[in-house]
């Protein structure tokens, strides 16, 4: 009894964290389901480090009731998505799209790695390269000089 | 870990290549700085690059599809049909916008221009709020919408109340001004598009 309410307590404090309320969620669980997914991956304009299903914006919940509305009138995932793109633009997307516009995004750190491997295995290629010196015998003035420092550091 | 004496004159050697030729070896000089000097350009547009300000995607579009109630009884609704024919600005407020009483004196002064229409949308406010507060401040709208659901501010893209477009005379947008109209932004942007929209 102690551990069903327990249960109870924790799972409404749980669902306290959401930004989704009540009246938003959809009755098929399969719809809800995934504008779930979709929102988590829209970007709240108002607080733009949180996607929509995270943010408790008005802006937010608006655009969270939309996602449910095209998806009852029967819009697949991506045309529900392809509908707030078309009015917000690329810029929601918390990930960014695949296409010519970000090529720079998603390769540069694939380029700068290439790069550095370059550069890298030239460093490494003229270091083995470089001529091995011996260094030269020391000097007898250089011998005298070193005996004495030794004597030096050894009464001290 | 130590390096021993050859590793260390090795590594030294090559940071001052002394195999390079002349031009190579000033090249390399200059490169480090040179980098340098680039990233802090780079860092240095960035401060002054607002991250909230998105740009729209609606840019030389035709205005979305829509057709907004009238707020007030002596005073037309806004609709799409509405935009077309002359250069006009389509301004989105509500009461509950601070930033929005801000902006209002420049409205005012740019009602009594002739060369271009102030329309006006008003985005999720009560319209007693609404009616209140232009009764208060004054109204510059030739046309009021009331979007009460919002629903018109998202087909335009709105993500922040104040913003302002500017419409060409074939109904098509040219220009987003996100946040409060400043006396600069109206001199060196918008009035200068209007000119060139209504020519």
């Amino acid at each position: 009894m102690r551990a069903a309410a327990l249960a109870l307590l924790l799972s409404v404090a749980g669902s306290a964290a959401w930004a989704v309320l009540p009246d938003e969620v959809l009755v098929d669980p399969a719809l809800e389901s995934r504008a779930r997914e979709i929102s988590k991956n829209l970007r709240c304009l108002v607080c733009q480090n949180q996607s929509i299903d995270d943010s408790d914006a008005d802006l937010a919940r608006d655009l969270r009731l939309l996602v449910r509305e095209r998806l009852t009138a029967g819009d697949s995932d991506d045309q529900a998505i392809q509908f707030i793109v078309a009015r917000y633009g690329d810029f929601v997307l918390l990930k960014p799209p695949f296409k010519p516009g970000t090529y720079a995004l998603w390769f540069g750190p694939a380029v700068v790695l290439v790069l550095a491997g370059i550069g890298a295995r030239l460093y490494f290629r003229r270091m083995a390269r470089a001529p091995r010196t011996e260094a030269a015998p020391l000097s007898d003035d250089e011998r005298r000089r070193l005996q004495a420092f030794a004597e030096r550091e050894g009464e001290g | 870990m130590s390096l021993s004496n050859h590793e260390v004159r090795c590594a030294v050697a090559s940071m001052f290549d002394f195999k390079f030729g002349g031009a190579q070896r000033r090249l390399l000089y200059i490169l480090p700085p040179l980098g340098f000097l680039a990233l802090a350009a780079l860092f240095w547009v960035g401060l002054g690059h607002d991250p909230g300000l998105i740009p729209s995607v609606l840019i030389d579009q035709p205005v979305p599809e829509f057709d907004l109630p009238p707020l007030k009884d002596d005073k037309p609704g806004l609709a799409s049909a509405d935009l077309t024919g002359e250069v006009s600005l389509v301004n989105v407020f509500a009461s509950w916008c601070v930033p929005c009483r801000v902006e209002h004196p420049i409205l005012m002064r740019l009602a009594e221009r002739d060369d271009v229409a102030v329309f006006g949308l008003n985005y999720k406010d009560k319209p007693e709020d609404a009616k209140a507060w232009l009764a208060e401040l004054g109204d510059p709208y030739g046309r009021i919408g009331a979007d009460r659901d919002g629903r018109v501010g998202i087909d335009w893209g709105v993500y922040g109340v104040p913003e302002t477009f500017v419409v060409g005379r074939d109904g098509r947008i040219r220009y987003k001004h996100v946040g409060p109209l400043t006396a600069e932004a109206v001199a060196e942007r918008i009035l200068p598009l209007v000119e060139e929209l209504r020519r």
